[in-house]
């Protein structure tokens, strides 16, 4: 992308104004997904107070960004890249509020799933694929600073195997509650814990796309291989 | 509902397709322009469709100007200034020698950038054309042309009780919709727009950007503007100048949000380049 500076010097501060705000929220959103997971392993149920207190200044800023972009599209008529880059801007702010949202739904339910007993490798699995979902967040801020639309595509494709993790839990959930349904609590808990992953991956891989439409003006061409099979997946019961 | 969306989509591509089979009505094919010593334009081959606006921006001095002027040989009448090249309006090339200059302007209109009506009334002004072609003979007929140029231009309502009264009289948005009455009252099949409303307040420019909308139903139309929001609002292509050279031509929409050429971002998205 073209780096030369406009002729108006407070355009381009309005800009680079965007880009920390969006990078403070992407860095609130990814500190909260990171504790979320803290919290439910390793039970730590203070830090479920921290995230949603970070929440309220993520969706503050959620404001701000909408507010200086709107500032910008009206003052500025913003064409070209800093069109697509204003655009993006507040197209990826509602993408990190959604993450951190299904990031505080996880750390309100590890005080549940705290006092219930583990089951097999569920606490590994979900720690798995949190660990994808953290480093694709990461991952796409990175793209996004670099504007490097080869790195976002690489990350938008490892939602393939949060999506996969997800179906083998959601499997191996069903089983257990078959097995004995006194674990359906945990079992549902986990369910969704494993679902608000999921869809922080589906997110993130929808900020990759628009990282890619930024920076080269269209969106990625190749239809992204579609993982996630939970809607049909069933357990016969006479197994 | 889903009929009637089906059915207008297929019209539209039909539509589409029948401009398509036309051709383009004007193609301009290594057109050079020499003030002197001086090159203004660098081979310029660009083709206009039938029934669409094309805008021509770019920095001042780019040429943009210069070859509008090419279009009616307008430069013709700069004695320094040299054309190479041909303009093909139509299957004619209209450099050829045996091209009647005053019938091709009455083929291709213009309007300009500051409203220059005639020092005479209202109806004189949009009957002068179809005067001196003499495409009109007939006072019924005259009244006639001049009551549809006025009311498409939509000035005809604000002016029809005053008919007589001096052009030059009329607020700077009406003059320049007269301008226009009186360029569309010889049936011209292009009309040529220097930067029309560069002189206008934002509510006579809307209503010059609505009937430019209009006209293109019936007219092609090509308009050289400085302001990127008027190119991307008015026309479908939208063609780059730069230093006597055509940078980039193509839909409006792909110019305005992903230029090939940095020289377009750079004075799309005003950069220093």
């Amino acid at each position: 992308m073209n780096k030369d500076a406009h002729i108006v010097t407070s355009f381009d501060n309005d800009l680079k104004t965007v880009e920390t705000l969006v990078l403070e929220m992407a860095g609130l959103v990814e500190a909260q997904v990171n504790d979320c997971v803290t919290c439910l392993l390793k039970q730590d149920l203070e830090l479920v107070e921290s995230i949603r207190a970070s929440d309220k200044r993520v969706d503050q800023l959620e404001t701000e960004i909408g507010d200086m972009a709107i500032r910008i599209l009206v003052q500025r008529q913003p064409m070209a890249q800093d069109l697509r880059a204003v655009v993006v801007a507040l197209k990826m702010v509602s993408n990190l509020e959604r993450i951190g949202d299904y990031a505080k739904n996880v750390a309100k339910r590890a005080s549940v799933v705290t006092e219930l007993t583990p089951l097999g490798s569920s606490n590994e699995t979900i720690s798995r694929m949190s660990e994808i979902v953290q480093e694709m967040i990461k991952g796409v801020v990175d793209s996004y600073v670099a504007r490097d639309k080869d790195m976002a595509d690489h990350w938008r494709h490892k939602d393939e195997d949060v999506d996969l993790i997800h179906n083998t839990l959601f499997r191996e959930l069903l089983t257990y509650m078959m097995e004995n349904p006194r674990n359906i609590t945990s079992c549902m808990h986990l369910l969704f814990i494993a679902k608000n992953f999921e869809r922080m991956g589906d997110h993130t891989t929808n900020i990759a796309e628009q990282v890619h439409y930024m920076v080269s003006g269209a969106l990625p061409d190749d239809d992204r291989a579609k993982s996630d099979l939970t809607s049909s997946i069933t357990v016969d019961l006479d197994e | 509902m889903l009929n009637n969306s089906v059915e207008s989509e297929q019209k539209m591509s039909e539509f589409e397709k029948t401009l398509d089979e036309n051709g383009p009505i004007i193609q301009a094919k290594g057109v050079e322009v020499y003030y002197g010593e001086k090159q203004a334009l660098f081979g310029i081959d660009l083709d206009f469709q039938k029934h669409q606006v094309t805008s021509l921006i770019g920095p001042s001095g780019c040429g943009k100007s210069t070859f509008l002027r090419c279009i009616n040989r307008m430069n013709d009448l700069v004695d320094i200034a040299r054309v190479k090249g041909q303009v093909i309006i139509e299957n004619q090339n209209i450099y050829s020698n045996d091209v009647d200059v005053v019938a091709l302007r009455a083929h291709v209109g213009m309007v300009f950038q500051k409203p220059n009506p005639f020092p005479k009334s209202i109806y004189d002004n949009v009957a002068y054309g179809p005067r001196i072609h003499k495409t009109v003979t007939s006072k019924d007929e005259m009244d006639y042309v001049v009551e549809h140029s006025l009311k498409r231009a939509g000035l005809w309502d604000e002016v029809k009780d005053r008919l007589q009264e001096q052009g030059t009289g009329l607020s700077g948005g009406q003059q320049q919709r007269l301008c226009i009455a009186r360029a569309i009252a010889i049936e011209p099949k292009v009309i040529l727009m220097d930067e029309p409303c560069s002189a206008l307040d934002p509510i006579a420019t809307a209503v010059v950007e609505e009937l430019i909308d209009e006209l293109r139903e019936r007219f092609t139309i090509i308009i050289v503007t400085h302001s990127m929001q008027q190119a991307a609002r008015v026309s479908q292509k939208t063609a780059f100048f730069h230093l006597g050279n055509l940078v980039e031509h193509g839909d409006t929409d792909q110019i305005f949000t992903n230029p090939q050429d940095d020289r377009t971002e750079n004075y799309i998205t005003g950069r220093i380049g």
